[in-house]
C-alpha cells in the first residue's frame, strides 16, 4: 500500500502567473455581472436561459469531478485495493470540481442572496428535479471536503487520523450515494423540456445515460491526471495500474453504449443522426468519442499502450462533455428564432474558473500529501 | 403510503418527522382542473388588434413601454406600438398573422389575423413542477399560476420547462425577478377581472369560470358560418354584442394542450400559423415526476443502496488498513 507526500517546488511559475492573470480578469467581469445583471456579461436570453456556465461549469464541471466517485466505487465498493494510490488525487479533483460548480451556480442564479431557500423546508418543492440536484450537490461538496480531511490532518493534526479512520467509511458510502443520485438527476433535468430537446437526446433514459457517462468521465479524468502528473512532475508512469483500471472502464462503457443506442433504436430516433444538420453531426461526433475508446479499451494490446490509453481517456471526457452540451444547448431549440453562443465575457469567466481550479490543484499537490510517494510506491 | 425521497430529505433537513401530507403523496397522475378555476377565452375572430388589452395590462401591472417616442409618451399612448414578443416588461402581446396582400381578416391566403399571447395558466404547469423553491405555484382554488419573488432563486428552470416560453427573466437588473402574467390576481382578489378582458372592446377576451368558457367555446364551434350570435363582452354574463360568426377551426386550443390550460383560444386561422406550439395531451411534468418518483419511491432504493454502500465501504476500509496502508 501507498503513502503520500507533498511534491514541494516553486508555486509562482510562469504558467501560474498566466493563470492568475486570467483569474483576475474573470473577477473583474464577475464584478460587472453583480452590479449590472447577467445580461451585461452573458448572451443569455429568454429562449436560452441556460448557457455555458450551467453546461460547462456545472454539468461538465461536476462530471469531471466524478473521479472521486468513480474511484470510490471501484476501491471501496468493489474492494479493488490495488487502485488505492489513485484515490486521493481523484478525491481532490472532485473536491475542486464540485466546489467550483457550486461557486458557478452562485454566479449564474439571478437571486443568489436567496439561494439558501433551497434548504428551507417550507419552500422545498419535492417534485422539482432541480431541488434534488441542488440539495444533493451542496451536501456532496461538504462530504468531499470531509473525505479529504485526512490530507489536512496528516499535515497539521496527525493525532486525529485514527479517530477519523474509524468513521470515514460513513462518508465514503454517502460520497458514493449522493453522486449516484444527482448525476442521474442532472440528466432528468431536461426531461421536462419536452420537445424543445431534439429526440437524439430527449429520452426517459437521460438519468441512466448521464449517470453512466459521469462515471466514464470520472475514470477518464483519473487516467488523464495520472499521466499529467507523471509528465509534469517527472514521476514514473502508472501505465500498468491504469491498464487494469481501463478494463473496468471498458465494461462500464459497454453498458453505456447498450443503453444509449438501444434506446435510440427503440425510439426510432437514430435516423436523425444522418439528417446532415448541426444536431446530426454533433451526435455523430459524440458517438465516435464513445465508440472508438470502446473498441480500443476492449483490446488488451491497445489498453496497455500508454499513448492509446491516454487518448481513450481524453476521448471519454470529451464525449461525456459533448453529450452534456448536446442535451442542454446544441440539441435544445426553444423555437421562435432564438440563438445562443457564449459571449467573450462568459468564456473568460469560465476560463478564470478553470484557471483557479488548476492553480488550486498545483498548490495542493506541492504543499499537501496528495500524490503517492514514488520511492515507497 | 409513499414516503418520497425528497420528502425524506425534507424531514432530515428539519428534523421534523411530522412533515404534513405524507399519506397523500402518490405516484404522479395527470392533474385536473381546480374547483373554481378562472380563465380567459380569447376568440381571435373577434380581435381587431387594437391592443387596448396591452395598454391596460401595462398600466395595471406598472410595466414601462418597450419602445416609445417622446410624443407617444406625452399622450400616454406609447405602449400601443410595442412590437415583438412577450418580455420582462410585457405580460400580454397581440401578434399579427399576415399573408400575401393581407386584405381579408381571418383568411389564410391574402389575409390577416391576430393572436394574443400570455401565460396559459396550465392545469398541470411544467413551471410549477420545475421550480425548486415553490416560487411558482398553482393556486388550489382559482388555478392561477402565481409567482413569489421572496422564494425565487433565479435559476430560470421555469423558462426551460415552459412549453410556451412564457416566464421572462430580468437579465438587465442586478436584483432580477421572473416576470409572468398572474391573471391580475390582485384585481380578482377585490372582485375585479383581468385588465385585458375589462378593456377589450369587442369581447375577444372574456373572463369567467373555465368550465363555462369551455361550454361557450364548444357552443361557438357549433354555430354555422355567417349566422348571428350575441357574443358576451368582458365577462361571460356581461353585455352582449351581436356579430356575424366567422368560420372557426374546429378546435379549442388549450383544452388539451400539455394537460389543458385555463387560457383558451378560438381562431379561424390554424393555430400553428399563429405561432402556437403543437403539444402532447400530457404535460412533460408527468414524465419527469414519474421517473423521479419511481426511482425514489418510499426512499427504499436509496436507503437499501446506502446500507449496501456502508457495508462495502466498512469492509474495504478495514481490509486496506489491515494491509498496512493509510486512508
Amino acid at each position: 500500500m501507498s503513502t503520500y507526500k507533498p511534491l514541494g517546488g516553486k508555486i509562482w511559475t510562469k504558467p501560474f502567473i498566466f493563470m492568475s492573470t486570467i483569474a483576475f480578469i474573470a473577477l473583474y467581469l464577475l464584478g460587472k455581472r453583480f452590479i449590472f445583471g447577467l445580461g451585461e456579461v452573458t448572451n443569455l436570453s429568454h429562449g436560452y436561459p441556460w448557457g455555458m456556465w450551467i453546461v460547462y461549469d456545472v454539468l461538465v464541471g461536476t462530471a469531471i469531478g466524478c473521479g472521486g466517485y468513480a474511484m470510490a466505487l471501484l476501491v471501496y465498493v468493489l474492494n479493488k485495493g490495488q487502485f488505492h494510490p489513485l484515490v486521493r488525487p481523484a478525491i481532490m479533483t472532485s473536491m475542486f470540481g464540485y466546489t467550483l460548480a457550486g461557486v458557478s451556480i452562485f454566479v449564474d442564479v439571478g437571486r443568489y442572496w436567496q439561494l439558501y431557500n433551497v434548504f428551507l423546508p417550507w419552500y422545498a418543492n419535492l417534485n422539482s428535479i432541480m431541488f434534488e440536484v441542488a440539495f444533493c450537490v451542496a451536501t456532496y461538496v461538504l462530504v468531499l471536503w470531509i473525505e479529504f480531511t485526512p490530507v489536512f490532518l496528516e499535515k497539521w493534526k496527525p493525532i486525529l487520523i485514527p479517530k477519523l479512520n474509524k468513521i470515514i467509511f460513513i462518508f465514503v458510502a454517502i460520497g458514493v450515494l449522493l453522486p449516484t443520485m444527482h448525476q442521474s438527476s442532472l440528466g432528468t433535468l431536461m426531461v421536462i423540456a419536452g420537445d424543445k430537446v431534439s429526440n437524439l437526446w430527449q429520452t426517459g433514459w437521460l438519468p441512466v445515460t448521464f449517470l453512466l457517462s459521469s462515471i466514464l468521465i470520472g475514470f477518464g479524468m483519473v487516467i488523464f491526471e495520472s499521466f499529467y502528473s507523471s509528465l509534469a512532475f517527472k514521476r514514473p508512469l502508472e501505465t500498468k495500474l491504469l491498464a487494469q483500471l481501463a478494463k473496468f472502464v471498458a465494461w462500464v462503457l459497454a453498458a453505456y453504449t447498450l443503453f444509449r443506442y438501444g434506446d435510440l433504436i427503440w425510439r426510432g430516433a437514430l435516423g436523425n443522426a444522418f439528417a446532415g444538420d448541426l444536431n446530426g453531426w454533433m451526435f455523430i461526433l459524440e458517438s465516435l468519442l464513445f465508440i472508438v475508446p470502446l473498441v480500443l479499451l476492449f483490446m488488451e494490446s491497445q489498453r496497455t499502450n500508454a499513448k492509446i490509453l491516454l487518448y481513450s481517456a481524453v476521448m471519454l471526457v470529451l464525449g461525456g462533455a459533448l453529450l452534456r452540451f448536446n442535451t442542454f444547448l446544441i440539441g435544445f431549440n426553444p423555437g421562435d428564432g432564438w440563438h445562443y453562443f457564449p459571449s467573450i465575457s462568459e468564456i473568460l469567466i469560465t476560463l478564470g474558473i478553470i484557471s483557479i481550479e488548476i492553480m488550486a490543484y498545483l498548490v495542493f499537490v506541492k504543499k499537501l500529501p496528495v500524490l503517492p510517494d514514488v520511492e515507497n510506491a | 403510503m409513499n414516503l418520497e425521497r425528497r420528502d425524506f430529505l425534507k424531514i432530515l433537513s428539519t428534523g421534523a418527522a411530522t412533515a404534513t401530507g405524507l399519506s397523500t403523496l402518490q405516484a404522479r397522475t395527470v392533474k385536473s382542473l381546480p374547483p373554481n378555476a378562472k380563465g380567459i377565452l380569447y376568440d381571435a375572430t373577434l380581435c381587431i388588434g387594437c391592443r387596448s388589452c396591452e395598454v391596460a395590462c401595462k398600466r395595471i401591472n406598472n410595466m414601462p413601454p418597450d419602445v416609445a417616442s417622446p410624443l407617444e409618451k406625452e399622450h400616454e399612448v406609447c405602449c400601443i406600438w410595442d412590437t415583438g414578443d412577450l418580455s420582462e416588461t410585457t405580460l400580454n402581446k397581440i401578434q399579427a398573422y399576415r399573408n400575401g396582400t393581407g386584405e381579408t381578416k381571418d383568411q389564410i391566403v391574402d389575409g390577416y389575423g391576430f393572436i394574443k399571447r400570455a401565460c396559459m395558466h396550465c392545469i398541470d404547469p411544467d413551471c410549477v413542477s420545475a421550480c425548486p423553491v415553490s416560487a411558482l405555484q398553482k393556486q388550489p382554488d382559482s388555478g392561477i399560476v402565481t409567482y413569489n419573488k421572496d422564494a425565487c432563486i433565479g435559476c430560470r428552470y421555469c423558462q426551460i420547462a415552459c412549453p410556451y416560453n412564457i416566464p421572462k427573466f430580468e437579465f438587465d437588473k442586478a436584483f432580477p425577478e421572473i416576470i409572468k402574467c398572474q391573471m391580475c390576481s390582485h384585481l380578482q382578489a377585490e372582485g375585479g377581472i383581468p385588465g385585458c378582458c375589462e378593456f377589450c372592446p369587442t369581447g375577444a377576451s372574456v373572463f369567467g369560470d373555465v368550465t363555462e368558457l369551455i361550454k361557450e367555446a364548444k357552443n361557438r364551434l357549433s354555430l354555422s358560418e355567417n349566422s348571428t350570435y350575441s357574443y358576451p363582452v368582458e365577462t361571460m354574463n356581461g353585455q352582449k354584442q351581436l356579430k356575424k360568426v366567422k368560420k372557426y377551426i374546429n378546435y379549442i386550443y388549450g383544452e388539451n394542450e400539455s394537460g389543458g390550460t385555463q387560457y383558451l383560444i378560438l381562431s379561424a386561422i390554424p393555430f400553428e400559423k399563429l405561432g402556437l406550439p403543437t403539444l402532447p395531451k400530457s404535460s412533460a411534468a408527468v414524465k419527469s415526476e414519474t421517473i423521479q418518483h419511481t426511482a425514489y419511491k418510499g426512499m427504499i432504493a436509496p436507503i437499501v443502496l446506502l446500507g449496501g454502500l456502508l457495508f462495502a465501504a466498512h469492509r474495504s476500509v478495514k481490509d486496506h488498513h489491515e494491509e498496512g496502508g493509510q486512508q
